[in-house]
């Protein structure tokens, strides 16, 4: 069917395989940073999502819609077109200091991965029974002390194998920022195929470092729940 | 904020050229989510379907597949659609149909998994009192299990449709002048207004997502109103 000459060796070694790497590391970069400061962010907007204070949790209820119902690459662009012209001069001039399309990025992907690791808290929170909270009140704890000290230490348990999907997530919708020229993996694969002609390989070989990714984290996703979520298990 | 840029080019967003070249902006946007959701979902009841036949290698594909397109970002799949497509055919391939083939690959893997948790979701008595009138296994799947299963689906799958909706934005990468293409170009053009197009054009997408995801809720409370599916 195909008439193409594959040459292997151009992403199995030299400058190429290189490339590639340095492309992985900018990616799982890009997913860390995004994932620990969304965690933050996200955090933020499911305890206020729960608070009981309602024009705190319409606020918050509206930033999930809005995130979650808009293309990331839209919000990318907006971050790294945009921006200057909503924020302070002061915070752009900051901003500036460093590789503006990588901060922009972080950013962008932050926002993201926040709606959707909010969803997931929410979910853990709403996991711990009632009871818990209720008993915690009327030991004389406030909402917020409650919250720290007993329902979030269990609810965190349950929400780690989503946020670590989250994770896999943020890999993969950090291809996005190639669009700005960030130099990730897919965009050092696109770099590739522009100097050598040879697409097919090194988008193949881009496809397996994705795969090999997302396979590392399926494992230990599935190992978590076996050891610490199974029924009988540590509880 | 001066949204001038917005209402001077205000049908070049929602249509691009037409009628005086091809179809682009929303529309172009909808068309592509739409088709490709309509191939996906046969996709996704085929695969999941298959995954409930009785020849393990073939239950091994699908699972493969699957794996593979979940774990890979669909910028991936869309430069291999745009590799691939113009070899195997050995001519070129318009953008617009590179785009619908990769949403329709990407998307099936995940209407799948709907699928099969559809199927599981109807209680095995439906299947074990089809079986025992004396259909066929494929009767059992084709008229009991399966009109049940996407019944009790509809809402994932509209849910499926906004993110579809959202994935066509990456149409864009290829040069299919959707409504994210329009938006970078009228931002090249007149480079002072970014923040205005881009609030705009987010704005149009959360119109549509959000409606969808509302009518998925609506669906979702309506369809587990006093029916006999789901014991």
């Amino acid at each position: 069917m195909l008439n193409y000459q594959f040459d292997w060796h151009i992403v199995t070694s030299g400058i190429y395989a290189e490339w590639l790497w340095q492309g992985l590391l900018v990616t799982l970069q890009l997913a860390a940073l995004s994932c620990v400061l969304g965690f933050v962010l996200g955090l933020v907007v499911a305890i206020l999502r729960m608070s009981p204070v309602a024009p705190l949790r319409w606020l918050a209820q509206a930033y999930l819609e809005f995130i979650r119902n808009t293309p990331l690459l839209i919000q990318i662009f907006f971050w790294y077109f945009g921006a200057y012209e909503v924020l302070p001069q002061a915070v752009n001039d900051w901003l500036n200091q460093w590789r503006f399309e990588f901060v922009a990025a972080v950013i962008a992907l932050t926002v993201y991965t926040s709606a959707f690791i909010a969803e997931d808290i929410r979910s853990g929170i709403r996991a711990v029974p009632r009871e818990q909270m209720e008993a915690a009140r009327s030991q004389g704890l406030g909402y917020l002390t409650a919250m720290r000290f007993v329902i979030l230490p269990q609810a965190v348990r349950i929400t780690v194998p989503p946020l670590i999907g989250q994770f896999l997530n943020a890999t993969k919708n950090s291809s996005l920022a190639m669009t700005i020229g960030v130099a990730e993996l897919t965009y050092q694969a696109r770099q590739i195929e522009s100097v050598t002609f040879k697409g097919l390989e090194a988008f193949t070989a881009a496809t397996l470092i994705y795969l090999l990714v997302s396979l590392t984290i399926t494992v230990v996703v599935s190992t978590y729940e076996q050891r610490y979520l199974r029924p009988g298990g540590v509880r | 904020m001066d949204f001038t840029v917005i209402t001077d080019n205000f049908t070049y967003f929602m249509i691009g050229r037409y009628p005086h070249g091809a179809l682009g902006g929303v529309a172009l946007t909808l068309y592509l989510a739409l088709v490709s959701c309509v191939f996906a979902l046969m996709g996704g009841v085929i695969l999941g379907v298959a995954s409930y036949l009785p020849f393990r290698p073939l239950r091994w594909l699908v699972r493969g597949y699957t794996h593979v397109m979940r774990g890979v970002p669909l910028l991936m799949v869309i430069f291999w659609m745009y590799f691939l497509l113009p070899l195997a055919f050995k001519q070129p391939v318009p953008e617009n149909w590179t785009v619908i083939a990769a949403l329709t690959l990407f998307t099936s893997a995940y209407m799948a998994h709907i699928v099969r948790a559809g199927i599981e979701s109807v209680p095995t008595g439906q299947r074990e009192a089809a079986l025992a009138t004396g259909l066929q296994p494929w009767q059992v799947m084709a008229y009991v299990v399966l009109p049940q299963a996407l019944r009790n689906m509809i809402p994932s799958f509209v849910n499926e449709l906004v993110s579809v909706t959202k994935d066509t934005s990456l149409a864009f990468i290829v040069g299919v002048s959707e409504l994210t293409h329009i938006a970078t170009q009228v931002n090249n053009r007149e480079l002072t207004h970014p923040a205005e197009i881009f609030l705009f054009v987010a704005a149009v997408y959360f119109v549509i997502c959000f409606s969808l995801t509302q009518l998925s809720r609506w669906l979702e409370r309506r369809l587990s109103w006093g029916e006999g599916v789901r014991n």
